[in-house]
C-alpha cells in the first residue's frame, strides 16, 4: 500500500499479511505511518496504490459486510457523557442487530458489572477504556483494530485491558492489529510485531525472531534485550525519543 | 416486539439522544426556563405601563406658567420646594401620564440626558418656558408635545376635550403578543443550531462520529434521530412557553392551529437543514461556535423578534423578510394575532421546507464523518 497526503509520504509500499487469530503489533515513532495504515485497514482512507483485502474481499462494494467484521477502539474516544454503560453498549449492539444477551456477556467480560448504571462521564480512564474495548468486541470481530488502547492508563488499568485481550485471544478467532507505545504491551500480547519508520516496514516477525540479531553486537552478542535496542540498531535512535 | 425495538438502531439512537438531552440540566434551562424568564421579564417591563412617566429637568428659575400649573395640579409648587414635583394627568381616553420634575443644574441635566434618564429640560426665558430636547428622540418629542399642551391650554387635563377619541381595545396588540411568537421562532432556531449543529461538531471532535460509522450503523439514521429529538424538544419547549404566556399574560391563538403546526414543522425543517449544513465539515468546536453565532445572531437582530424590523431601511426589508427566522416569526405572529390560516402560511411553509431540504442535501454532500 502507498498513501501520501500532499507532499507527505505517509505509507510507502507496505505489504502485510495477517492471519486469522494472529495478534499483530505495529510499533514505530510518531509519523511512522501506523495510524494511516490502520485507517486504510479500517476503510476510512483509500490507498493511492495497492489494495486491502479482508477475508479476501476489498472495501469497494463490500463496505457493509466488512463493517460487520471489524471492531475498532480509538485512542481517547469519548462516548456520550450522559448515557450509562449499559445504554452505550445497547446502542452499539443495535448497530449489529445484537440483543441484550450479548451486552450482558460483554459487561461481564470487561468487568463493569458494578458500573452498568453509571454515566460514562463518571467512569475512570481505565473503566472508560474497558468500555471502549467492550464496544469494539461486541460483534465478535474477525479483525480488531486497537489504536493505543492503554495510553495514559496506570499499570493496573493497563494490565486489566491486557487480561481482557488475552482472554479474547484464547477464546475467539479474532485477528488483532494493535498500535502501541509500550514495548511490553507488544511483547505480552502479540505474536507478530511490525516495526515501522517513515512509512516503511523496517522489520517484522515474532519477538524471538526480532530479538535474535543477524549482526553481532560490538561485544559479540547476537541476542538483543528488547525492541528498543533493536530499533536503535536499525535507525541509530530510540523508538520513542 | 420489545426485542425488535431493542435492536432497532433508529429507535436506540433516538432514545439515546433523547436521554442525553433531558439529562443535561443546561439544555433544559436554556431551552425551557430561559425563554420563559425572558418573556416574563420583557412582558412585565413593557406591560406595567399604565402610567407613562416623563422625567423633566427644571434648570434655574421655574417659569411662572409652569409654577402656577404645578401649584394648581401638581404635588407642590415648583419654586417652593427644592425637590421632585409630580404632575399626574389621569385620562382614560388618552392614557395616564405622569410628569416628574427634578430641579438640577444644567450640567447635571446634560449627564442625565446622556444616560437616558430624562428626555426634556425646561428653563425660564424672560418669564416664558423654554423647552430643550433632542428632536430625533421620539420620547423627547412626546414629552414636549404633552407638556406644552398642558401648559398652553390645559387640554390634556380636561377629559371633555377628547370626545372625538374612541379608545381601541383590540386583542393581540400588546408587546407580549408580539414577543411570544418571536420567542417561539427564535427558540426553534437557537435550539436546533445548538442541539444539532454543535452536537455533531462535538461528536466529530471527540471521534465519536468516526467510531460510529466504523460500525454498520446507517448514517442517515444518526441524523434522522438527532433531528427527531430536536423537533420533539422544540415542540415541548414551545408548548411550555405558550402555556406560561397564556396563564400569566392571557395570550391567545386567534388563527388556525393546524396551520400553526404546519409552519412550526416547516420552520424546524429549515433550521435542521441549515444546522446540518453548517456542521458538515468542521471538527473544531471553536469554529462551530462561530458558525452557529454567524447564523443565529444576524437573524436574531434582523428578524423582528424583539422589535419590529420595519424600523430598518426600506431597501433592506426584502432581504429581512426572506430570512427563515423572519418568515417563521411573521407567520406564527400572523396566526396568533391576526387570525391567519392556511392561505397565509402555506407559501412560507413551502419556502421554509424547501430551504431546509436544499441545505440538508448540500450539507450531506460535503459531510465529513471523521
Amino acid at each position: 500500500m502507498v498513501k501520501s497526503f500532499k507532499e507527505v509520504k505517509a505509507v510507502q509500499g507496505i505489504d502485510l499479511t495477517i492471519l486469522r487469530g494472529q495478534f499483530v503489533a505495529l510499533l514505530g515513532p510518531n509519523g511512522a505511518g501506523k495510524t494511516t495504515l490502520v485507517e486504510m485497514i479500517e476503510g476510512i482512507q483509500k490507498p493511492d496504490n495497492g489494495e486491502i483485502l479482508i477475508t479476501g474481499k476489498p472495501w469497494k462494494g463490500n463496505e457493509e459486510e466488512l463493517r460487520r467484521l471489524i471492531g475498532l477502539s480509538l485512542q481517547e474516544t469519548r462516548f456520550i457523557d450522559k448515557l450509562t454503560v449499559v445504554e452505550t453498549l445497547r446502542l452499539f449492539a443495535s448497530f449489529f442487530q445484537l440483543g441484550k444477551e450479548r451486552v450482558e456477556e460483554i459487561i461481564l467480560l470487561i468487568g463493569l458489572e458494578e458500573k452498568r448504571k453509571s454515566y460514562v462521564v463518571n467512569l475512570s480512564g481505565g473503566q472508560r477504556q474497558r468500555l471502549a474495548l467492550g464496544l469494539s468486541i461486541l460483534n465478535n470481530p474477525a479483525i480488531l483494530l486497537l489504536d493505543e488502547p492503554t495510553t495514559g492508563l496506570d499499570p493496573t488499568a493497563r494490565r486489566e485491558i491486557w487480561d481482557i485481550l488475552l482472554k479474547l485471544k484464547e477464546t475467539e478467532g479474532t485477528s488483532m492489529i494493535l498500535t502501541t507505545h509500550y514495548m511490553e504491551e507488544a511483547e505480552v500480547l502479540c505474536d507478530h510485531i511490525v516495526i515501522m519508520d517513515h512509512g516503511t516496514v523496517l522489520c517484522k516477525g515474532s519477538l524471538e525472531e526480532l530479538l535474535t540479531s543477524p549482526e553481532p553486537s560490538p561485544r559479540g552478542e547476537r541476542k538483543l534485550n528488547n525492541l528498543d535496542e533493536l530499533f536503535i540498531q536499525l535507525t541509530g535512535r530510540r523508538l520513542y525519543e | 416486539m420489545n426485542n425488535m425495538f431493542q435492536n432497532n438502531q433508529l429507535w436506540q439512537l433516538t432514545k439515546c439522544h433523547l436521554l442525553e438531552t433531558v439529562r443535561e440540566p443546561g439544555v433544559l434551562f436554556w431551552g425551557i426556563v430561559f425563554p420563559i424568564l425572558m418573556s416574563l421579564g420583557l412582558g412585565i417591563a413593557f406591560m406595567n405601563k399604565k402610567d407613562v412617566t416623563h422625567n423633566v429637568a427644571m434648570v434655574g428659575i421655574v417659569a411662572p406658567a409652569l409654577d402656577s400649573l404645578l401649584s394648581a395640579h401638581g404635588s407642590a409648587p415648583a419654586n417652593s420646594t427644592g425637590g421632585k414635583v409630580s404632575l399626574h394627568l389621569n385620562n382614560p381616553k388618552t392614557g395616564n401620564t405622569t410628569f416628574a420634575f427634578f430641579p438640577m443644574s444644567w450640567e447635571e441635566a446634560m449627564v442625565q440626558l446622556k444616560r437616558g434618564q430624562l428626555n426634556l429640560i425646561v428653563t425660564d426665558s424672560a418669564g416664558s418656558i423654554r423647552y430643550h430636547f433632542d428632536p430625533l428622540n421620539p420620547d423627547g418629542q412626546l414629552a414636549y408635545l404633552k407638556l406644552s399642551n398642558v401648559v398652553d391650554n390645559h387640554a390634556l387635563l380636561d377629559p371633555k376635550s377628547h370626545e372625538n377619541i374612541s379608545p381601541l381595545t383590540v386583542k393581540g396588540t400588546r408587546y407580549i403578543d408580539f414577543l411570544i411568537p418571536g420567542l417561539i421562532a427564535l427558540g426553534v432556531l437557537s435550539s436546533t443550531m445548538w442541539g444539532v449543529s454543535y452536537t455533531i461538531i462535538e461528536r466529530r471532535a471527540k471521534k465519536l462520529l468516526r467510531r460510529m460509522v466504523a460500525t454498520p450503523m446507517k448514517k442517515s439514521n444518526l441524523l434522522i434521530s438527532m433531528i427527531t429529538v430536536r423537533v420533539m424538544m422544540n415542540f415541548v419547549e414551545s408548548v411550555l412557553l405558550l402555556l406560561f404566556a397564556w396563564l400569566v399574560f392571557g395570550i391567545s391563538i386567534q388563527g388556525s392551529i393546524p396551520a400553526l403546526f404546519a409552519i412550526f414543522l416547516a420552520g424546524n425543517i429549515a433550521c435542521a437543514g441549515i444546522a446540518i449544513f453548517i456542521s458538515s465539515h468542521t471538527s473544531k468546536t471553536e469554529i462551530g461556535n462561530g458558525l452557529i453565532n454567524a447564523v443565529t445572531m444576524p437573524m436574531m437582530v434582523l428578524s423582528g423578534i424583539f422589535f419590529s424590523y420595519h424600523n430598518f431601511p426600506a431597501w433592506s426589508l426584502g432581504v429581512i423578510k426572506s430570512l427563515p427566522l423572519t418568515m417563521m416569526a411573521d407567520s406564527i405572529r400572523a396566526i396568533f394575532n391576526e387570525g391567519a390560516g392556511w392561505a397565509q402560511v402555506s407559501m412560507p411553509s413551502l419556502i421554509l421546507t424547501l430551504t431546509g431540504t436544499v441545505f440538508f442535501i448540500a450539507g450531506l454532500r460535503i459531510f465529513k464523518w471523521h
